[in-house]
Order: structure tokens, then sequence, then C-alpha cells
């Protein structure tokens, strides 16, 4: 029987020759995403910004969002953002955080109820105040901030601090390319978004140590090879898993992403982007970076660093 | 690596017939399972509240009002004190949370500064010059929030109790706050006025002495408070400060009819009874004010000695104000009021589609993998796949086991971890291949794959892990879901991927001994 091979057998692609262009396009990618973010900046849900959100289905036909529009406008709750939400019948109304506490929320989400009364169901009602959503935007900094941390440890302690440096810079690529997509089509950037994110980071680790774990293995190996040469093996060596992996998580992404309903369609996206990105920052950066190190090729199992040789390490940045 | 122990052998079996056990229970109605014999697994995974439907409140308890009432209180002592002694004081009052008062005369300080100590033990008292500061002790402040909090808890159960609502949650969360969880209610409204109220309802004799001008005038006075009508908030009454009986010595209370009018009846304990018989006896033919949270809601005169402990109130009520007014009163009165931080609701019509769709995204995923493993690795991905199915049972069977709830995140968590489980097994076949390319034969080729893999994996999916548990530490409702879910399946997809498609290799090599792989 015949198999699917998605890559060929003994491919001998010069990704470390080409790393300029790497470098370039990623350099370019973060800082667009960060310019973008700096002038757009991030459509935050109601988690991060506080305020209301409800999904309601209309209960005659399609809905007309434009009388919707003008009915709740009269309310004076300040912005208010009607959109179609999946199908013709449904939308979503969001409502900007209501001046004042916790109680004006409170009485904001009452008068929509009362003024849109029993023509609509009632889907969802969310409405977040203003302390809950900045200790919700602080937890989610602090999560993304904290895996990053966690994750450079774990990789130095199980890798060399090279690898780690590798590994989080190629991370560090993934979460603000990822944010700068979000800026860059507006989409809602709320709690599942950073669940998103966190997953990403993740994932994108998995792959990096996937093909740093057989660098290791090879330096070992051939203890005379040309880094760039050996670093060019690794990676080829191991596309074939690479490129399978990514394509099983973004078949059941993308079945998430297409039937998964509209509540989780954000998370899929990112979830989607973020496999793509990590996938390739994990080939094109994070195992070129290590060029610009000096790795130690010692023979013994050992893989707890000795002094000395972080110090040559080091030296030779 | 042919050789695969026998106790091996039982314990992935093991787990994988009691994954199946447990798993099972969700194919079954709810019914079913529970009239299932004892010792068989009867749990079913319980659903998060965006999926089954239902409201989800976080409350916070204002437990400063209960410091702010406990200082005024210690105001009043002082003022009541002083006088009654005959100390001259001046310059009474609280400021940032600290009572102060100066006394006049030098040679009645120490007389004051001794009297002040004793009237709250949980406080500090200071005399500088003459001018004696009372703080409460940061002891004293913990406890008496803490256990407004608790008695806040107990309040709120009972009112959402008394609603007849099924299977509510409500918990603590952090120091001052309070989650409810309220399955099956799609419209919180009812449940969100009831809480909105701290119902604190006290009777007061109204000053006749004091008249409407006098109000207007602002001439109100001491031991007289004026307090608004609760129907017409303009117009005020005035009222001794003095609570004559106060609504926790009430014991029952009931919505009812009057002249085709709803009112609410009441009926006091023993204490309550006899003191309520005292006032009305002495007082008649004087109005007696019914204050709830700080307004009159009727203040009828009193026609003549109540003893039986019981009344009723009128005021221009309608039946629902009726019937929550009873409700509030049955309940008890909050020790301090509560602000609704977060809700979010879900109706069921929404669950019930997100369910839906989150098992069509699961079948048609995993279809798409298993179909993909296969025509990558042949024998070996059906193997792989054998694997996968399990993962999903015993993900399954622990979020049963565990009890733990699945959200929509989190039904996102188990598509993802579909995508993701394979990859330790992608990862040991690759290496097969590469060592195969190598010269090995299959069986030493094998062998080697699995234990150059295996760290690999390891690595790998402890990466995964450490954003899994952050995300737990740090999401909160729905992204813990999937924190939980995604934790459970690099659990479980660690074990299918390496044991158990392991045992299915090994076996078919024995069985077959094949002197090439395809794979």
């Amino acid at each position: 029987m015949r198999r699917l091979h998605m890559i060929p057998t003994g491919t001998k692609i010069d990704f470390i020759g080409k790393k300029i262009a790497f470098f370039a396009f990623s350099f370019c990618l973060i800082i667009a995403s960060i310019g973008i973010f700096g002038t757009n900046g991030l459509n935050y849900g109601i988690d991060f910004k506080g305020g209301i959100m409800m999904e309601v289905r209309s209960n005659s036909g399609p809905a007309d969002v434009g009388a919707l529009r003008t009915q709740l406008s009269k309310l004076g709750l300040g912005e208010i953002s009607i959109q179609e939400f999946g199908e013709p019948e449904e939308v979503l109304i969001r409502i900007q955080r209501q001046d004042g506490d916790e109680k004006a929320q409170q009485a904001a989400v009452e008068a929509v109820k009362s003024e849109l009364h029993d023509t609509v169901e009632y889907r969802r009602t969310e409405f977040v105040g203003p302390k809950v959503s900045e200790e919700l935007f602080m937890d989610g900094v602090m999560a993304v901030a904290l895996a990053i941390g966690a994750i450079l440890v774990y990789i130095w302690f199980r890798f060399e601090w090279q690898f780690g440096m590798g590994a989080v810079v190629a991370l560090i690529h993934d979460v603000i390319s990822t944010i700068g997509i979000f800026a860059l089509l507006g989409m809602e950037f709320n709690l599942s978004t950073v669940a998103a994110v966190l997953t990403i980071a993740g994932y994108s680790i998995n792959d990096t140590v996937v093909v740093y774990d057989r660098v290791r293995e090879n330096l070992r190996k051939y203890k005379k090879m040309d880094l760039p040469e050996l670093l060019n093996m690794s990676v080829n060596e191991t596309l074939s898993r690479t490129v399978m992996t990514s394509v099983t998580t973004l078949v059941a992404l993308l079945a998430l992403y297409i039937l998964g309903g509209e509540v989780i369609r954000g998370f899929s996206f990112a979830m989607i982007w973020g496999i793509v990105i990590g996938t390739y920052s994990s080939v094109c950066l994070a195992v070129p970076i290590l060029t610009y190190f000096v790795l130690r090729r010692s023979d013994d199992e050992d893989e707890e660093d000795s002094e000395i040789e972080k110090v040559e390490g080091e030296g030779a940045v | 690596m042919v050789y695969f122990a026998k106790w091996k052998i039982a314990i992935v079996v093991a787990v994988c017939l009691l994954g199946v056990a447990f798993a099972a229970p969700n194919l079954l109605d709810r019914n079913t399972t529970e009239n299932l014999p004892g010792w068989l697994p009867n749990q079913q995974i319980s659903l998060g509240l965006d999926l089954r439907g239902g409201s989800h409140l976080l409350l916070e308890v204002e437990a400063q009002t209960v410091i702010n009432e406990r200082l005024e209180s210690i105001v009043d002592s002082i003022r009541q004190t002083l006088r009654s002694e005959r100390i001259r004081y001046t310059g009474l009052g609280i400021r940032d949370s600290q009572v102060s008062v100066q006394i006049k005369k030098p040679d009645q300080v120490q007389q004051a500064y001794d009297l002040l100590r004793k009237i709250d033990t949980g406080t500090e008292t200071i005399n500088e010059n003459g001018k004696i500061s009372i703080t409460m002790t940061e002891e004293a402040v913990l406890k008496a929030k803490r256990s407004a909090v608790e008695q806040s808890i107990e309040i709120v159960r009972r009112r959402i109790d008394e609603t007849g609502t099924k299977e509510p949650n409500i918990q603590r969360q952090g120091d001052d706050r309070i989650l409810i969880q309220l399955p099956g209610i799609d419209n919180p409204e009812d449940v969100k006025r009831l809480l909105g109220k701290t119902a604190k309802m006290t009777f007061h004799l109204v000053n006749h002495t004091v008249t409407p001008e006098d109000i207007l005038a602002g001439r109100i006075p001491p031991g007289t408070i004026a307090l608004p009508d609760a129907e017409n908030e303009n117009t005020k009454i005035a009222v001794r400060r003095k609570v004559e009986v106060s609504g926790d010595m009430l014991i029952d209370s009931q919505p009812t009819f009057q002249d085709a009018q709803p009112v609410v009846s009441f009926t006091f304990n023993a204490l309550g009874g006899k003191k309520f018989g005292q006032v009305t006896s002495k007082n008649v033919n004087r109005r007696l004010a019914i204050v709830l949270d700080g307004k009159v809601i009727s203040a009828p005169n009193i026609q003549g000695p109540i003893l039986g402990g019981s009344g009723i109130i009128t005021g221009r009520f309608s039946v629902q104000e009726a019937n929550d007014l009873s409700l509030l009163l049955r309940a008890g009165a909050l020790p301090a009021p509560l602000v609704i931080l977060e809700e979010r609701t879900v109706g069921p019509g929404l669950g019930a589609d997100s369910i839906e769709a989150g098992k069509v995204a699961s079948v048609i995923g995993l279809l798409g993998v298993i179909i993909f493993m296969v025509a990558s690795y042949g024998r070996f991905g059906i193997y792989a796949d054998i694997a996968l199915m399990f993962n999903i049972i015993l993900i399954g069977a622990a979020l049963s086991v565990l009890q733990a709830t699945l959200t929509l995140p989190g039904i996102a968590g188990i598509v993802l971890t579909i995508g993701m489980a394979v990859d330790a097994n992608v990862l040991i076949f690759e290496r097969i291949r590469e060592e195969t390319r190598n010269g090995l034969g299959p069986i030493a080729a094998i062998d080697s794959g699995y234990k150059r893999a295996i760290k690999t994996i390891v690595d790998a999916n402890v990466t995964t892990l450490i954003a899994a548990v952050l995300l737990y530490q740090f999401g909160s409702g729905p992204v813990r879901g999937f924190a939980v879910t995604l934790a459970i399946g690099i659990l479980t997809s660690m074990f299918t991927a390496i044991m158990l498609t392991r045992l299915q290799v090994v076996v078919w090599l024995r069985r077959t001994k094949p002197k090439t792989l395809e794979l």
C-alpha cells in the first residue's frame, strides 16, 4: 500500500542559509504587529474592558439590526454596537462600560431588557464590572508572562541556556504576531483569546523542543560537523514529523473553526494562526538563532551544565 | 522491546477497561444512571453553565458597611456614656475609620478614657492631650468582615433556596466575594432583585412633635431621624432613632390579601412578640413606622395593643412586591449590601447549540485525524487511531470521576488534544522509519524508535502542561475548563500513545515476526 508522505524522505532544504531572509521577515512581522497594535489597539472584549454583551435571537424572523440600533440608542447608554451573529435571526449587542460603579452596569442591562422585552430570546447575557475586568486583564498578562518565564526555565534546565534563549525568542515572536493579527483584523480579544495564546505558547515550544532534541542528539553524534550543516540536518530529519503534527492539529482545529459555532470561532482562529506561526518560528527562527551561539558537544549523558562550560559559552557569544 | 512485561500488559488493559467503565455512564440518560446498582460507576460529566444554560453571578459583600455601622454605634455609645456621666466633650465624629472626641475638662480625661476603653473590645483607644481616638484593631476588622461574608453567604443561600432554584452552587471566592451558579436560570432578574436588597427591617415610633415644616427646614431634634417614604422619596417622616423591635426577631412572613390588596403578614418569636406587645400597648393612637433598608414602607396608627406577636404590613404593594418582601423577611437580612460584579448568563438554546456544535466538530476532527493517520502510517496508523479512541474515552472517564466541569472551551481543549495526541505516535513512527532507513531490522528499529522518541515526547508535553497549569491558576470559569481538559488530555495521550500503541505493536510483532517493516 502506498503511504501518504507529506514531506518526501531525505529532504535537504537549506534553512540555515536562508536565515537572514527569515529574520528579516519575522522582524518586519513583529514591527508591523507592534505598529498596528500601537495605532489600532486591540478590540478588547468585555472581559477586559468591562461592559455588557447580549446575544439575542429575534422571535419574529430575521433581526432588523437598524431598527434595533435606533431602539436601543435612545436609552442613552453610550456606545452600542450591534452586529449579526452567525444566523440572520441572531444579533450580538455590545454596550460600552457605563460610567459609575457596578450598579450602573446592572441598571443598563435592566434597561435593555425592559426595552426589548419579549421580542427576543436572550441567548446570552454577560456583564463585567470595572473591578473584575481590571483583575481579569492583570491575570491574563500575568499568566502569559509567567508561562513564558516557566517555559524558559524548563528549557534551560533540560537543555542549555542557549536553547532557552532561542525558544523564548520564537515564543515571544509567536505571541506578538498573534496579538498583531488580532489588532489588524479587529477581532475581539477576550479571555479565551488569552487561553489560545497560552496554548499557542505551549504548542510552539512543543515543536521547538522536538527539533532541539534532535539538535542535541546530533551534536553528540557528529562532533566534527559544521554547526550550520548540523542544524540543517536536524531540521530536515524532523521536518516530516513537524509537518505531520501541525497538519493533524490543523485538521482538528479547522473542524472546530468551521463547525464549532460562533462563540468559539475567535478562539479557533487564534489557535489556527498560532499553529502556523508556531511551526514556522520553531523551524525558521529557533534553530537558526543557535548559529550565533557556541554549543557544547560533550559526550556525557548528564544534562546539567558544568559552570566552566557555561562561562565558555557566554564568552563566545 | 518485544518483551512487554505481563504486569505492564495487565495495567494497560486494566486502565483501558476502567476508562470504558467510567466513561460509559455518559452514554446513558440521567435517569438510567441513577437507577444503576451502587457498585457500578454512575457519575456523568458535569456540564458548565455555558453548555447546560444557567446564570453565573459574582457578588461582592460591601463589608466596609459593617465596619462603618460599628463605628457609628461606637459614636452613639460614646455620646450616651459621656452624657450620663456628665462629661463635657466636643468634636465627636468619625474620620478615616477613626472615632475621635475631645474632652473639655482636663480632670475628666482619665475618667472618660477609662469609660470609652470599655465600649468595644475590638478597639484600640489612645489619649492625646484630652483627645481620645478609637480605632478598630486590624484583627477585629478582619473578623467583622469575615463574619459579614459568612453570614451573607448563608442569607444568600436561604433566599435562593426560597426561590426554588434547583442545584444552586454558592461559594465564597477570595476574601469578600460570593460566586453563585444557578443552572437552568436564563433570566436571573428575579434573583438579582432579591439579592439587591439587604432587607433590614425595624419598627420605630413616629415623632409626632416634628411637623412637616420642621423636616423641610431641617429642624430635627436629637434622637430623631427623618427617613424617606418608600412610596415617595421626597416626603420624609420623622421617626425616633430607637429601634423598638427589629426584623431579626421574625420567624415567619407570608404574602396575603387584605381588602383585595396584597399585604405581608409577619410573626415574631416569643421575645419579639413580647416587645411588640409592649410597644403597641403603651403607644395606642400613635404611629409605628415600619422601616425597610432606611425607607419607611408604612407608618400605621396603632389601633390597640397587638399581643399575639403577629401582624400585617400594608403598603401599596404589587403582588410581586408582597411576595418578594415576605421572602426577604423569612430569609433574613444581609449584614451588608451586595454588589454584582459580573454576570454571565447563557440561555438553554445557546447551550444546547454549543454542545451540538462541539460534538459535530469533535467527530469531524476525529475522523479527519483518523483517516490521515491511516493514510500516512497504514497498520501503525490504525494502532495510533485505536489509541486515540481510548484517549478520548479516558478523558471522558477522568472528567466524570474528577467531576471536573466541561465547558465550551473545554470541548475545544478536547478537539485540540485529538490533533495533538497523535503527535507522540507521529514522533515514534517517524523515528522508526528513520531507523529502518539506517538499516536496522524491524525489531531493532521499533525498539530504538520508542526509546529515543520517549524523551522528546516527555519534554514536549511538559511544556504544554506548564501552560495548562498557568491557565488553570489564572483563568476563570470556562477558561479553567479548557485548562482542565487540556491537562487531562496531555496526560492520557501520553499514556495511550506510548503504552497502548506499543502494546499493539508488540502483539503484532510477536504474532507475525515480520522480516521487513512497512511503515
